[in-house]
C-alpha cells in the first residue's frame, strides 16, 4: 500500500511538472516570472519527494551470498 | 587581475591532481573508481559537477536569451526529479556490481551479464561514439570562455587547447580521486557564483522585478512558454535527464561511492544544487536582451560572459569565469571514463596487458585519451552547432541506451540478442534524426516530440521483442546476477 502511494505520488509530481495553465502568463512573483518562480519551487519540491522516497521506498543492495 | 585568478584556479586544479596522486594505491581500482571511497559530499559534487558542463551555464544561457525563462522548465525541472529517482533505485545496483564482480566499465557488466563478447564491444563501440559529442561540448565551451576572456586576444581553437591540456595533466595524475576532489571544487564554485552574478547584474538594472518589467516590456514571450515551447517539447523533454544513466562518466563515479546509503542524499540535495546553477543561467540568459538587444548566431553563446564582462570588476570577472570554466571542465570525468573503457574494455579484456610493459599501458592509454580529445578538439574548429543542439543529440543516444541498463538489472528475460537489437536501433535512429529536419531541442517537425521520445520507445520495443524471440539466457548467468 505505502509502495503504491508513493507510485501514485512520483506520477503525480511528473505531471505537474507540466504547468500548462501558466504557460502563457507573463506576471510576475516575487520579482520573477511565475512560471520560472513556480518551476524553482518545483524542484526544491522535488528534493522533498527525493528524501520521502529514499527514507520509505529505498533498500539497501543486497550483497551475493 | 582575471588571467591572475585563472592562473591560480587552474594552480589549484593541478595541486588536486597532484596532492591526489600521493594518495595513489597503485592499482587499477584505485585509479579509476578511487578504491571505491567518496563519502557523501563528495559524491554530491563529482555527481553535480559532472553532470553539469558548458550545457549548463553557456548553453542554457544562451537557449535562455533564444527561447525566454522556459528554458528551465524544460531542462532543470525534468532533471530535478528524474535524476534523484536513477540516484535512488539504478545508481546502488550499479555501485552493488562494482562491489561484488569489481566491474568499472558499462561494458564489462554488460558481457559478464549477457555471457557475450561480441556485446561488450559493441557498447564499448556505440558508447565512445556517444561521448565525443558530449566532450565536444566542454571543448567548445572552454573556447568560447578563453575568447572572450582574453578579449580576442586567444582564439577558440587556443583556449581550447589550453583547456584541454590542464585537465589531461589533472585526470592523468590524479584518477578518479582526483578527478572527484576537482569536480566537487568546481561544483561548489560555480554553484556558489551564480547567485551573486545575477543579484548584483540585476542589482545594476534597479532590482529582479524591474529587470524582468523591463523584458516583459520588450519581448514579453519571453516571460513565458506559449510562443516559444510547444507543449509535447515540455512533456517528451522529461525524457533526456534518464541518458544519466547511461553515461560512462556517472556510471564510473556511482562505483566510487563508499557506501550504497550515500545515494540517498544525493538524490535529496541534487535537485537544491541545480536550482542554484540554472536559475541564475536562465534567468541571465533572457535578461541579456536588456544589455545586448538583437544578438544573432554565434555571438549568442558567450552572452552570459559578456553580461560578467560589462558588470563586474577584475577581480569578481575572473572568479566568476572560473567558475564557468568550472562547469565546462566536467570534461574531467569524460576523459577519465575513456580512458578507463580504452583500458578495460579494449586493452585488458583482449589480453594485451600480458604483452606490454606497464609503462608501455600507461603510454596507450593516455596516448588514445589525447588523440580523443583532439579529435574533439579539430571537430570543435569545423561545426558550428549550438552548445545546447550537441548536447541534446549525445543525450538523446544516452538516453535511448537506458533500457539496455534497466533490462540487464531488472529483467532476467533480457538476452544479448535483444541488448544488441536495441543497441543498434538506437545508432540507426539517431543516424536517421541527424540526417533529417528534425531538430533535438525543438522536437520533430509540426510535432513537437523529441527525437528522444520516438527512440526511447523503439529501442525498449525491440528489446522486448527481440528477446521474447530468442533463447533464454543461460540458468548459470541468472544465478550469478539474480541470487535469489
Amino acid at each position: 500500500m505505502r509502495r503504491l502511494v508513493l507510485v501514485l505520488l512520483v506520477a503525480a509530481f511528473l505531471l505537474l511538472r507540466l504547468d500548462f495553465w501558466w504557460a502563457d502568463e507573463a506576471r510576475l512573483v516575487a520579482g520573477l516570472p511565475v512560471s520560472l518562480l513556480y518551476h524553482a519551487f518545483y524542484c526544491v519540491a522535488a528534493a522533498a519527494v527525493a528524501w520521502l522516497l529514499g527514507r520509505y521506498a529505498w533498500q539497501e543492495p543486497e550483497g551475493r551470498p | 587581475m582575471t588571467i591572475a585568478v585563472l592562473v591560480l584556479y587552474f594552480a589549484v586544479l593541478l595541486g588536486i591532481g597532484a596532492f591526489a596522486q600521493r594518495l595513489f594505491r597503485g592499482t587499477g581500482e584505485d585509479f579509476f573508481a578511487a578504491s571505491r571511497s567518496l563519502g557523501p559530499f563528495v559524491l554530491l559534487m563529482a555527481i553535480f559537477g559532472t553532470h553539469m558542463t558548458a550545457f549548463s551555464i553557456l548553453g542554457a544561457s544562451a537557449e535562455a536569451y533564444k527561447r525566454g525563462i522556459g528554458v528551465f522548465s524544460l531542462m532543470a525541472s525534468s532533471s530535478a526529479i528524474v535524476v534523484p529517482l536513477l540516484l535512488l533505485y539504478v545508481a546502488p545496483k550499479v555501485w552493488a556490481l562494482g562491489r561484488d564482480f569489481g566491474f568499472t566499465t558499462q561494458a564489462q557488466y554488460f558481457r559478464a551479464r549477457f555471457a557475450s563478447d561480441k556485446l561488450g564491444l559493441l557498447l564499448f563501440v556505440v558508447l565512445t561514439l556517444l561521448l565525443l559529442p558530449y566532450l565536444l561540448v566542454s571543448v567548445m565551451g572552454g573556447g568560447i570562455t578563453f575568447a572572450k576572456i582574453s578579449g580576442g586576444a586567444l582564439s577558440p581553437a587556443a583556449g581550447s587547447a589550453i583547456l584541454c591540456a590542464v585537465v589531461l595533466t589533472y585526470v592523468s595524475t590524479g584518477g578518479m580521486r582526483g578527478t572527484a576532489w576537482a569536480n566537487t571544487f568546481q561544483a561548489v564554485m560555480f554553484t556558489s557564483l551564480g547567485a551573486v552574478a545575477l543579484f548584483t547584474i540585476a542589482g545594476d538594472w534597479g532590482g529582479l522585478a524591474e529587470a524582468f518589467g523591463a523584458l516583459g516590456a520588450q519581448k514579453p514571450e519571453l516571460l513565458g512558454r506559449q510562443d516559444t515551447i510547444a507543449p509535447a517539447e515540455l512533456a517528451t523533454y522529461t525524457l533526456i535527464p534518464l541518458s544519466a544513466g547511461m553515461f560512462p562518466h556517472l556510471f564510473m563515479q556511482w562505483l566510487a561511492a563508499e557506501k550504497p546509503g550515500h545515494f540517498r542524499v544525493s538524490s535529496t540535495f541534487y535537485p537544491l544544487c541545480l536550482v542554484l546553477v540554472w536559475l541564475p543561467s536562465i534567468a541571465l540568459g533572457a535578461l541579456a536582451h536588456l544589455d545586448f538587444p538583437g544578438l544573432k548566431g554565434p555571438a549568442i553563446a558567450g552572452v552570459f560572459l559578456e553580461l560578467i564582462d560589462r558588470h563586474f570588476g577584475d577581480l569578481m570577472v575572473g572568479l566568476i569565469t572560473a567558475g564557468v570554466l568550472a562547469a565546462v571542465m566536467s570534461l574531467d570525468s569524460q576523459v577519465l571514463a575513456a580512458s578507463n573503457m580504452f583500458t578495460n574494455d579494449l586493452v585488458r579484456h583482449y589480453g594485451y596487458h600480458d604483452r606490454l610493459s606497464e609503462k608501455q599501458l600507461v603510454l596507450l592509454g593516455r596516448a588514445f585519451v589525447i588523440g580523443i580529445v583532439a579529435l574533439c578538439w579539430v571537430a570543435s574548429l569545423f561545426l558550428k552547432p549550438t552548445l545546447f543542439a550537441i548536447a541534446v543529440w549525445s543525450f538523446t543516444g544516452f538516453a535511448g541506451l537506458l533500457p539496455t541498463l534497466v533490462a540487464a538489472l531488472f529483467w532476467k528475460r533480457a538476452t544479448a540478442a535483444g541488448i544488441a537489437a536495441s543497441t543498434l536501433t538506437v545508432l540507426v535512429l539517431l543516424g536517421f534524426y541527424l540526417s533529417s529536419a528534425a531538430s533535438p531541442e525543438r522536437g520533430l517537425p509540426g510535432l513537437g516530440v523529441l527525437p528522444v521520445a520516438i527512440v526511447m520507445a523503439a529501442a525498449g520495443l525491440v528489446l522486448v521483442v527481440v528477446s521474447l524471440l530468442t533463447s533464454p539466457p543461460e540458468k548459470a548467468v541468472l544465478e550469478k546476477f539474480f541470487p535469489r
